[in-house]
């Protein structure tokens, strides 16, 4: 009876091995470039680690075919190498013999790729299945591009300094014809007393004004 | 009696104090061009052996022409038209001249500061947008055009200038070029609104922060990995080069054009000095500091150059590496033992490794991928500053430090054009100056707007090329002329000597007689010649080329080559045209113009006299 268990386990096994080869229709050929992505703190590829790659496609496929319940045990993974790639193969949990279709396993990975990366702390192009596009990141898209806020918040400045300057000159402008209204009444009354005094063209004596002033105080 | 006062010092603007005069003269000779134009000479005439006809161009041209300017402006006291009519009304054509090509410049000019806007408004975001490839439109992948080339390029040729193919296409004007042209017109115009009193003050911000951020960048940029290939790259002299008589030319006109002189702008800035500063040493000062900060800027230029080649050689060794090992199975080739892997598997598999099509990766080629210009800025540094850690900080503190650089070299061209409009009196004097001033700017934004097509770029390299060479080149050897021969070398070294209470010594009056001239004339002649030669073309952006990508390289059409030589003419043809009008008038009407000389004769000999009582006081 053990003979027949262990023959029928052998049989399952080397058929479920005959459907995964290198380039089989159904299959995807994957490729880890641990070193490149994690450099120091890569870790070793070893059979637990292959383990947890067949899980993690095993629950993709659960997330997409949500009717059928994959086990590890249908991701068939062949042709290993040092580099770390292998070609891998799905069937289906009804009928070890029966793979599930290629567009199928595409779209599972396609959903769930960001769960696989992550589970391997890798990225889109160090876990690559090959034959399968990265999805593209949907573009951040804000309703106002940034570049609008600081030009409005450098051109709010730069408009409220010339407006500031202006007023500030037209205000100066004010006061100094005010300024120079008096005067000119102060100076009329000192030129009138002054004009004996000067002499030709030149400098304007400012003793006398300055008499004047002391006089006031 | 009421106060006599001279209306011409009354109104004569002045400077608060000496360092204001100082920073807006070394604002204005320090500009773009020393950060971007000087390195890449260094670069392509053999680094170290590069400096050796530069400083002699410094000594024998640049130095005595920025002398002889500052003198005659601090002297007269008038803008470069007043100088020029006061020397000799034959040459009044100078300063209109002066005027005409510091409009013509400025209005370019801008459009490079406003790109530079563009740029710092983008550098607040992260991801900076030059690093990434946008999505095409249904999202499957990305953009074709920027696929073909890279992320910067496309940023920089696309979503910046929506460049056209050739300059004959005009395309429509671009929205956001046009805003930010009129937010760099309108910093413009904030600092010039008092005049130099303003400007005064905002030149101590726009002078001395590009020194700072150079000097952040040369710390942070020699501890990069490759800083020093970048270096010993820069100053490897190669002294072959000095037999090309191609880079004494470039050496000559590089000076020149980097001290700005011959814009009207130096002049009218010394005419508001004092009257009795020493004016041979602030030349001194401006032309060495131009020189040492060209020197500066391309040190922190090339360790950040030579950090880029080096990172692109990594890429492309990792690139290399990765086809090797999905094709070989191996994962220990890595960038140290590269090269014994790469020999050992060609020597094993040779046609494998061939089929691979691996890419050469060679650390001199990178190194060689030399730019200028608005290429070196928002190609090249822009890609070097996405690898460097923290980039929008380094992105925002280049493009401000741009920005200074340029603002401060506008001051110059702004006061050049001012000038002219205060000394011929073109506006009544109830018109404030502000008003002058934002309408001076509304202009030049207007006409501006050629350069926010899409063809814009065509136009700035057009007027870069042509507007800021030869008739810079014509109106300093008459400078030289006007002032030595015209006015006198006696008259001016007695004028010095009233400044500075030194005469000029034999080098001076060497350069100024004889080789300075001669140097300007050769050059001159020989600039035209080398232009005359071949039909002027330029780099195009097709997307549609197969070498993109590669610029195309096209001819101007007939139109622009038309336009060109307009541009060359149209500032220098007032010179002649003026001397003919003044002999003109002369000739129709001789009395007026013996009691014009006999004025002029006498405010000279009038300074003479309370010069000498002065003297004789003390």
């Amino acid at each position: 009876m053990l003979e027949k268990i262990i023959l029928l386990l052998c049989c399952s096994c080397a058929v479920a091995q005959h459907l995964c080869t290198p380039d089989a229709s159904d299959g995807y050929k994957v490729r880890l470039s641990i070193k490149t992505a994690l450099e120091g703190q890569a870790y070793e590829w070893n059979e637990n680690e292959m383990f947890l790659f067949r899980a993690t496609l095993a629950f993709a496929m659960r997330n997409h075919i949500r009717e059928q319940k994959f086990e590890v045990s249908n991701i068939i993974v062949c042709n290993e190498t040092p580099r770390v790639s292998f070609w891998f193969v799905v069937t289906s949990p009804e009928s070890t013999s029966v793979l599930i279709g290629k567009e199928d396993v595409e779209e599972a990975v396609r959903k769930s790729r960001n769960r696989i990366n992550s589970a391997f702390l890798l990225t889109d192009k160090t876990l690559e299945f090959i034959g399968i596009l990265p999805t593209l990141a949907a573009p951040v898209d804000p309703d106002t591009p940034p570049w609008l806020i600081v030009f409005g918040v450098v051109m709010g400045i730069v408009g409220a300094g010339i407006i500031l300057l202006l007023v500030s000159s037209v205000v100066q402008k004010k006061r100094k014809n005010e300024m120079t209204d008096d005067e000119e009444n102060c100076e009329e009354t000192r030129v009138k007393t002054v004009e004996n005094g000067s002499v030709g063209e030149g400098v304007y004596n400012m003793s006398f004004s300055d008499d004047e002033r002391f006089t006031q105080m | 009696m009421g106060q006599t006062k001279d209306s011409g010092s009354e109104e004569r603007p002045k400077w608060d104090n000496k360092a204001q005069y100082l920073l807006t003269c070394i604002g204005f000779a320090v500009g773009l061009g020393n950060v971007w134009r000087f390195p890449y000479l260094c670069q392509i005439y053999g680094g170290g052996a590069f400096l050796i006809p530069y400083l002699i161009a410094l000594v024998f041209e640049g130095l005595p022409l920025l002398y002889l300017e500052l003198a005659i402006g601090q002297r007269l006291r008038m803008g470069s038209i007043g100088v020029w009519n006061s020397i000799t009304p034959l040459l009044g054509g100078l300063g209109i001249a002066s005027s005409i090509v510091s409009f013509l410049i400025s209005i370019f000019y801008n459009t490079i500061l406003a790109w530079v806007l563009w740029y710092f408004f983008h550098s607040f975001q992260n991801p900076l947008p030059w690093s990434q490839c946008p999505l095409n439109d249904n999202l499957t992948g990305y953009n074709v055009e920027c696929e073909k080339s890279t992320p910067v390029n496309y940023f920089w040729y696309r979503e910046t200038l929506n460049i056209t193919p050739d300059i004959e296409t005009s395309g429509s004007l671009q929205w956001w070029m046009v805003i930010c042209l009129a937010s760099s017109w309108c910093v413009v115009y904030i600092c010039f609104i008092k005049g130099i009193e303003s400007m005064g003050k905002a030149v101590y911000v726009t002078a001395t922060f590009p020194y700072l951020v150079l000097t952040i960048f040369l710390i942070r940029a020699i501890f990069l990995p490759g800083a020093t290939d970048g270096l010993v790259y820069l100053f490897t002299p190669d002294w072959e080069t000095l037999k090309n008589p191609q880079v004494w030319l470039d050496a000559a006109t590089q000076i020149f054009f980097s001290l700005s002189v011959a814009f009207g702008g130096l002049i009218a800035f010394s005419s508001y000095n004092a009257e009795r500063n020493n004016c041979e040493r602030d030349a001194l000062l401006v032309g060495i500091i131009n020189s040492a900060t060209s020197l500066y800027a391309s040190i922190s230029i090339f360790c950040i150059l030579g950090f880029k080649a080096t990172t692109g050689y990594n890429a492309c060794l990792k690139e290399n590496i990765m086809f090797l090992t999905n094709y070989f199975s191996d994962q220990n080739i890595t960038v140290e033992n590269y090269k014994q892997w790469f020999d050992h598997l060609n020597e094993t598999f040779p046609d494998k490794v061939f089929s691979l099509n691996l890419r050469e990766c060679d650390l001199q080629t990178f190194l060689d991928q030399s730019a200028s210009g608005t290429g070196l800025a928002f190609i090249v540094f822009t890609e070097a500053v996405i690898e460097m850690p923290a980039s929008q900080v380094w992105a925002i503190l280049f493009f401000v430090m741009l920005f200074s650089l340029g603002l401060s070299s506008m001051f110059g061209n702004i006061e050049g054009v001012l000038t002219l409009i205060n000394d011929l009196k073109f506006v009544p004097r109830w018109i404030p100056n502000e008003l002058v001033t934002a309408i001076l700017c509304l202009i030049s934004f207007l006409v501006a707007l050629i350069f926010t097509l899409g063809s814009g770029n065509y136009w700035v390299e057009v007027f870069n090329s042509y507007v800021g060479s030869v008739p810079l080149l014509i109106i300093a050897f008459f400078e030289i002329i006007a002032v030595i021969y015209i006015r006198g070398m006696k008259t001016f070294s007695e004028d010095i000597y009233f400044m500075t209470g030194r005469r000029p010594n034999i080098f001076w009056k060497a350069c100024w007689m004889v080789i300075s001239p001669v140097m300007l004339l050769v050059v001159l002649v020989a600039y035209v010649i080398i232009q005359a030669q071949t039909h002027p073309t330029y780099h195009t952006w097709n997307p549609d080329y197969e070498r993109n990508p590669q610029t195309q390289v096209k001819p101007y059409p007939d139109w622009v080559f038309a336009i060109i030589l307009l541009l060359c003419v149209v500032p220098v043809i007032s010179i002649p045209l003026v001397a003919f009008y003044k002999l003109i008038c002369r000739v129709r009407n001789p009395s007026a113009t013996a009691v014009f000389r006999l004025t002029h004769r006498n405010r000279s000999s009038k300074d003479m006299e309370s010069y000498n009582a002065t003297m004789t006081l003390t």
